[in-house]
């Protein structure tokens, strides 16, 4: 049981670690505050001028903003369901007992090692490309239109390639959940007499509900800030670009400072929300 | 880029070695193109000549480069002596006085030699301000045995009904061979400098007088209509994300009857990465209701930054690899065809580069008749610069618009939607800035 004695101590001892957490994280966010207040275009030179809040009004009235919300989060939704729903699949398979489960198993792993910029040159350079591609060899193949794919379905080609590079990580959380699955138990409800569907809906599906609320969060973080796909394949058209990529384009393409500073912002906010929103639905699956 | 970092790193430190010897070390920032890479190798001569000037190189792909050297020169940073910058950023930042009056060149530099178009792309006020490394404009580069086999022979300057036609014709869609190729990939340099020369052969401009965009009038229009239609029906699937490599490596594959682009790339659709090297021609850029500026004009150049402290040593080595015997020295080792073209009288009056050089008689009447000042045309433009409005919201504004041309090349938007789009973006943006009261 501690003192008020040393606990006053511990207190002293965390301190200088807390305080440099703090500086560490919240002066790089009082300056891009403090930014986002000014017209401040590093091309056109010095006057760097207090303009209030115009900044943000000119940010969040941009067309481009509504578009780019809307692809944050279809982005994050659809690699969420693609992996979900394909992790819990892949993960049933690979928990057969099948010969040659360890090579299948590093095999289906593998995309999570690849790094996005070369996963994205590769899916846009050598699969999907309309002329060059290997999807479009298979379409002429069989005596169809090669499609093509970054100009047409730009957004559904972000989702699966993203979705590629994140189905191992949700595959290996959910297998490993399956695996501490106890045998008895399926064993017990088979000789009740339920079939495949109804194990996996009344037993398998509900003990992973866990690990699906790990995956959700951890992925979700992560979907937020989805920026080296978007930049390699696409470039951010209209269709493609998210809210990161936006604030990149503001900040290093067109080189306002303070716009790009009010979108950072915005995009905190936005991150909280959704936070916010995700611990409270999802994030109750871990309390019990 | 982790690699490049350390490679930065380890020169850096290389150069705080040698600052203890040497009086003075240039930091030069340039871009990745061929040209400059052989610059790099050819350093040791300039070193040899001038013994108490190192040179330190760091080098970056075209995009970093802009935004490396744009912040370090608006935050005054000093991080560079020497930079690398285009025709865009020279009178920008020369009425911001960011950048050192080159007027200190040495007598034998000959200023009067460098071409008149480029020379004033890189001058305010009659004083230049980045000397010209090499220069480019845009033509038609065109598969003569394609042509030959349709009937069909290219004019020396076409118009751009005559494209339309004869890329439908040559088109071979199940062949893979494809009557043209054109840049589509979003970008103010990729598909915004294509459509603003091809706009401006229409009579279209960016801005009117009072700085109010032009999107939604008919030049515009006319522009963007013909460049959809022509590449839905005669261009490669995907154009929307072709960029110059993209392009470039159709060309070079047999895949494209024509290309218009840039005429560095004349050099490499020739070579010997090129399997149609020996069938391609070249023709002047297509003209719309007017041939005036319907082809651009881009100078990669060097430039010193105000705010340097070696102005002196800096200047030296500009006037080096800017100059006739620079070019002379690339010659002698490298062969003529590789010399860096496009910046000097002399070298389109040498009997050995016309020689090696089939593209040289084409690349230098573009290259002259292109006027960044947009005297010439039918209607005053308030800027200055051919495929682009030299103000520094044009990377911004031109990169969204850009973004809507392509959206209407993929198919995702109507060609009206998208010049709609267009002029709020820009409308949007000039206003922010405080052009639109």
């Amino acid at each position: 049981m501690a003192t008020t004695h040393t606990r006053t101590a511990a207190r002293f001892m965390v301190a200088p670690s807390v305080i440099l957490l703090l500086i560490w994280s919240l002066y790089p966010l009082f300056k891009t505050i403090y930014f986002s207040l000014l017209h401040y275009d590093l091309q056109s030179g010095d006057e760097v001028t207090w303009t209030g809040f115009s900044n943000y009004s000119y940010f969040l009235s941009d067309p481009a903003f509504i578009g780019a919300l809307e692809n944050t989060l279809l982005l994050v939704g659809g690699v969420l369901l693609i992996t979900i729903v394909g992790g819990i699949l892949l993960g049933l398979l690979l928990d057969q007992p099948v010969w040659g489960q360890g090579i299948v198993r590093i095999l289906v792993i593998a995309p999570f090692f690849v790094m996005p910029t070369v996963a994205a040159l590769v899916w846009k350079n050598m699969m999907m490309n309309p002329v060059n591609g290997i999807f479009a060899y298979f379409a002429r193949l069989v005596g169809m239109e090669p499609v093509d794919w970054f100009a047409h379905w730009p957004l559904l080609s972000i989702i699966i390639i993203v979705a590629w590079q994140w189905l191992p990580f949700a595959t290996l959380i959910l297998l490993t959940a399956l695996q501490s699955l106890s045998e008895e138990q399926k064993e017990a409800a088979e000789m009740d007499g339920a079939g495949f569907l109804s194990i996996f809906f009344y037993i398998t599906l509900p003990h992973l509900s866990r690990a699906i609320t790990v995956v959700i969060l951890i992925e979700t973080i992560f979907l937020l800030s989805v920026f080296a796909e978007i930049l390699v394949t696409t470039g951010g058209g209209p269709a493609s670009s998210n809210i990161p990529f936006l604030v990149y384009q503001t900040g290093l393409k067109a080189f306002d400072i303070g716009g790009a500073s009010a979108g950072g912002v915005v995009a905190v906010v936005l991150a909280n929300i959704v936070a916010f929103f995700l611990v409270r639905i999802v994030g109750k699956n871990l309390d019990a | 880029m982790k690699f490049s970092l350390l490679l930065a790193g380890a020169c850096s430190m290389l150069a705080f070695a040698a600052t203890a010897h040497a009086e003075t070390t240039l930091t030069i920032a340039t871009v990745n193109n061929g040209d400059m890479i052989r610059m790099q190798k050819l350093t040791d001569e300039f070193t040899k000549a001038n013994p108490d000037i190192k040179v330190n190189w760091v080098t970056m792909e075209e995009n970093q480069l802009r935004q490396k050297v744009t912040t370090d020169i608006a935050t005054k940073a000093g991080q560079y002596d020497i930079l690398t910058i285009g025709t865009y950023e020279v009178p920008i930042w020369a009425k911001k006085g960011w950048l050192v009056p080159l007027d200190q060149l040495g007598a034998n530099y000959d200023v009067d030699d460098i071409i008149p178009a480029i020379r004033s792309g890189l001058s305010v006020d009659g004083k230049l301000y980045a000397a010209p490394f090499y220069g480019e404009s845009s033509m038609i580069m065109y598969r003569k045995d394609l042509f030959a086999k349709a009937g069909l022979t290219m004019p020396e300057q076409p118009t751009w009904d005559f494209i339309k036609d004869a890329a439908a014709k040559i088109t071979d869609k199940k062949g893979e061979v494809y009557g043209i190729c054109l840049r589509g990939k979003a970008g103010w340099g990729e598909n915004g400098a294509f459509l603003t020369t091809m706009a401006n052969s229409y009579g279209a401009r960016w801005f009117d007088e009072k700085w109010q965009p032009e999107f939604n009038g008919p030049e515009w229009k006319k522009t963007l209509t013909t460049y959809v239609d022509m590449m839905n029906q005669s261009g490669p699937p995907g154009a929307s994300s072709n960029g110059f490599n993209e392009n470039l490596a159709l060309f070079q594959s047999g895949k494209c009857g024509m290309w218009i682009d840039a005429t560095v790339a004349a050099s490499f659709v020739t070579g010997k990465e090129s399997k149609v090297a020996d069938q391609v021609g070249f023709a002047a850029a297509p003209c719309g209701d007017t041939c005036k500026n319907s082809h651009w004009l881009w100078a990669w150049s060097l430039g010193i930054p105000s705010g340097s402290k070696k102005v002196e040593a800096a200047e030296k080595f500009v006037a080096w690899a800017t100059s006739k015997d620079y070019t002379n020295l690339v010659a002698s080792k490298e062969g003529w065809a590789n010399v860096p073209p496009g910046t000097r009288l002399s070298l389109y009056k040498n009997a050995d580069y016309l020689k090696a050089a089939p593209f040289a008689a084409e690349t230098i009447k573009a290259i002259e008749s292109a006027d960044p000042s947009m005297n010439g045309n039918s209607k005053p433009k308030p800027y200055v610069g051919v495929q682009f409005a030299a103000i520094p919201e044009f990377q911004g504004i031109g990169t969204e618009v850009g973004q809507q041309f392509a959206a209407a090349l993929a198919g995702q938007e109507s060609v009206s939607d998208a010049l709609a789009k267009a002029q709020d973006i820009a409308t949007r943006a000039m206003t922010k800035a405080g052009y639109i009261k």
